[in-house]
């Protein structure tokens, strides 16, 4: 037994972190557990890969299988980290065609959360990469599920939280790029309403992105920098990068020393830090050419930069709201985070495309995401914006949630209790249980 | 410049895999040599993929002394660098009562290595260049109650790697000792090791790379294990014999 918990430190249980090396010792682990639920590289924010009693943790199943460099299909294990893949396929002109903010996620991971990126509004979730998947279910058998075959078992398994099974091996498609150079537009708003024009306005770009800061209020609520983003062709690039596209000049990375005090992350230094944010940002708007890293992964260059919310931990909302409600939802969702003061470093406002699978996250609309230090005034705001949420017909993302309650969840999203029922007639339940799915009644 | 292969000597273990994920990832060919190098393949396929660099498997026992000349001299080429990670702890309790299981201890962490890193040392001296690394042990620094067994087969494999250092000085070859401290891997699952004073593989596949570039004689994976065992070597043996440690 051991403390376990998710990127946010919060909650923490007691569970027993096992590693098995062979697929025979996971079908031993499966059967010989009251329920097991699969880990990956632990950046999901809350317990969504805490397993109590058992968690099985993924990282021997780490192995890449095969490459095409013709249709650039990798097959890989599930272990596999995007970041592994970039470092193994971007020099040769691939890279992954769905990335979140991060890339120290697993295969398995990023399937489990079907987590969206900077282009989902053009190229969908990260199942829309997927050729294939097997998952190893509650009887020990591995069934190779795709939209072709299994589709039932592909459907919920993306998006699935690991409550289908365990994810051995995935294909998954990777986009040809010709540089590792992103050609980056910033370009400031004024407010939300501006923010919003923007998006829409840029549906053709293919990443794009918003930094917003929470703690402006008034006629400023909502004020954005909006980052939209291309691949960069060599005819964008300078003549030394042209020359070695694939080469990113290294910088090295911070490591955040291993508690940082928490008081040091108050409400004025994140509105000191928001406001010099925004305004190097705006003088700084306009088109420059950006390393991917810094550009799809800023927070990965400050290794361990969960830790500067000090041991109490931190949670992130993050909810997603319909187009035709994201605006006055918006609003109300910024007022009432102005209003109580609290923001974080890290709000994200981002455009999603519609999706069309039956567990996944994101739908038409705008999608917010913010971290709080947890206390009691933060979780009380929390369950505040799930009812703004609610109200506009929005819905949260279990990768994200640390906190929320089984009727907050269930109000939100007449899908849980189809995908419950799903996994009792199934028997994926009591096999495959995480604590977040014993907190939400999955 | 097309870089020398580096030869992995007990490639399955944990440790012998980083080595040769770091190695390759620097565009080192390498050689795989394990028993049952065979269901080797899948960690082949995945550093070839990754790394871009050639992956060949070969079979190897290191209990086999006879084989070992026709092992060396059955390589596709004589490598530039050769690190032994063979190693067994086997079960303190059993060494104790059955000579057959303290033999094979007793084997596997000395015998076997220092039979096999001769015979590539006499190829390296030939030659004229090479480094050879071996992955010893501080249990071999004192013996104690709970793994003396393993711990003087460490024991003699560090005295072993510390002579053939001192013969091949003025050769042109290198030789590496390498002290991990406890290190996360197959052979310490279970166990409940302090996380601090723990190593993960790839931290000592680090320490072996630059080690072996600086030319380091002897390394301790964290630092903080050299001021442990200089500690525990200091205790008078009347004090030592007494403790549980
Ligand atoms: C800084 C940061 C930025 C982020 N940005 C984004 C973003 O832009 N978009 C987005 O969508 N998400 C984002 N996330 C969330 C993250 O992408 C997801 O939580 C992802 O699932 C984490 O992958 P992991 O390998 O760490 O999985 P874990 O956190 O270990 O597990 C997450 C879920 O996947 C399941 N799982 C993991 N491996 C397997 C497997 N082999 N088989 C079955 N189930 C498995 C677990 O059971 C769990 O339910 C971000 C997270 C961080 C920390
Ligand atoms: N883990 C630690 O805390 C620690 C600390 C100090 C030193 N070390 C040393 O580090 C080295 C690597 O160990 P590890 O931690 O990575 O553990 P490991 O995974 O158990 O590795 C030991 C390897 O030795 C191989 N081996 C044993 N007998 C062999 C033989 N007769 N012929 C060929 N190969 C043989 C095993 O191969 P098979 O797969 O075929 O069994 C296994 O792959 C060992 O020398 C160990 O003593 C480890």
């Amino acid at each position: 037994m051991r403390r376990l918990s998710g990127w946010g430190n919060y909650p923490v249980s007691q569970a027993q972190l096992l590693a098995p090396r062979s697929e025979a010792e996971l079908q031993g682990l499966i059967a010989s557990n009251p329920s097991v639920i699969a880990r990956g590289n632990g950046r999901a924010y809350g317990d969504s890969a805490v397993g109590v009693p058992a968690t099985l943790h993924m990282r021997h199943f780490d192995k890449m299988i095969s490459f095409d460099a013709q249709t650039g299909l990798l097959v890989a294990e599930s272990g596999v980290l995007l970041g592994d893949i970039i470092s193994a396929f971007l020099p040769r002109g691939w890279f992954p065609a769905v990335v979140p903010g991060t890339k120290f996620v697993t295969l398995g991971g990023a399937i489990a959360a079907d987590v969206h990126g900077k282009n989902h509004h053009k190229d969908g979730s990260f199942r829309s990469c997927l050729d294939w998947v097997e998952v190893m279910g509650p009887d020990g058998t591995v069934r190779r599920c795709s939209p072709q075959e299994n589709t039932e078992l592909f459907n919920w398994t993306a998006g699935g939280m690991g409550l289908t099974g365990v994810i051995l091996r995935a294909a998954i498609r990777l986009r040809r790029v010709s540089s590792a150079w992103i050609r980056q537009q910033t370009i400031p708003a004024a407010n939300l309403h501006a923010a919003i024009e923007i998006f829409e306005r840029s549906a053709a770009a293919t990443y794009s992105v918003a930094w917003i800061d929470c703690l402006a209020g008034g006629g400023r609520l909502g004020r954005s920098l909006v980052m939209l983003g291309e691949h960069a062709g060599l005819q964008d690039l300078s003549y030394d990068q042209a020359a070695r596209p694939f080469a990113i000049p290294r910088f090295g990375s911070r490591t955040v020393p291993p508690v940082f005090p928490s008081f040091a992350l108050n409400r004025f230094s994140v509105r000191a830090f928001n406001a010099a944010y925004f305004w190097t940002g705006a003088r700084k708007a306009g088109r420059q050419i950006t390393d991917f890293d810094s550009y799809f992964f800023p927070l990965d260059a400050l290794l361990g930069w969960n830790r500067i919310y000090g041991r109490k931990g931190f949670a992130q909302f993050q909810c997603v709201l319909p187009l035709d409600s994201a605006r006055p939802g918006l609003r109300a969702l910024l007022q009432a985070i102005s209003a109580a003061g609290q923001g974080s470093f890290l709000a994200v406002l981002k455009r999603l495309g519609a999706q069309d699978s039956p567990f996944s996250f994101p739908m038409e609309g705008y999608t917010l995401a913010l971290d709080f230090p947890v206390n009691r005034r933060s979780l009380q705001l929390m369950q505040d914006l799930d009812r703004i949420t609610i109200a506009h017909g929005g819905r949260f993302y279990l990768a994200k949630d640390s906190r929320m309650s089984r009727d907050t969840l269930h109000a939100a999203d007449s899908r849980a209790a189809e995908f419950a029922g799903m996994r009792q007639l199934s028997g994926m339940h009591p096999s495959f249980q995480s604590a977040q799915s014993q907190r939400l009644s999955l | 410049m097309t870089k020398s292969p580096v030869l992995i000597l007990g490639a399955r273990s944990d440790i012998g895999m980083a080595v040769a994920h770091a190695y390759a990832a620097q565009g080192h060919p390498v050689q795989l040599a394990a028993r049952n190098a065979g269901n080797l393949e899948p960690q082949k396929t995945d550093l070839e993929l990754r790394h871009g660099v050639p992956v060949s498997l070969h079979e190897f026992d290191a209990l086999a002394l006879d084989y070992h000349e026709r092992f060396a001299g059955a390589l596709p080429e004589l490598p530039g660098i050769a690190v032994c990670a063979v190693g067994f702890m086997g079960e303190q309790g059993e060494s104790e009562i059955s000579p057959a299981a303290a033999a094979r201890v007793l084997r596997s962490n000395f015998e076997g290595p220092a039979s096999i890193l001769s015979v590539l040392a006499s190829r390296f001296e030939q030659r004229g260049s090479g480094t050879l690394v071996g992955i010893s042990s501080v249990a071999g620094d004192r013996g104690r109650a709970t793994n003396y067994v393993y711990g003087a087969a460490k024991a003699g494999f560090t005295a072993f790697l510390s002579g053939l250092r001192n013969r091949l000085a003025r050769k042109g070859v290198h030789v590496v000792t390498v002290l991990p401290g406890f290190v996360a891997t197959q052979m310490t699952e279970g166990m409940d090791l302090p996380d601090k004073l723990t190593a993960q593989p790839e931290e000592v596949a680090r320490a072996i790379t630059e080690a072996t570039a600086k030319q380091k004689n002897i390394v301790y994976v964290r630092p903080v294990w050299r001021l442990i065992m200089l500690i525990i070597r200091s205790i008078p043996e009347a004090v030592f014999k007494k403790m549980s440690i």
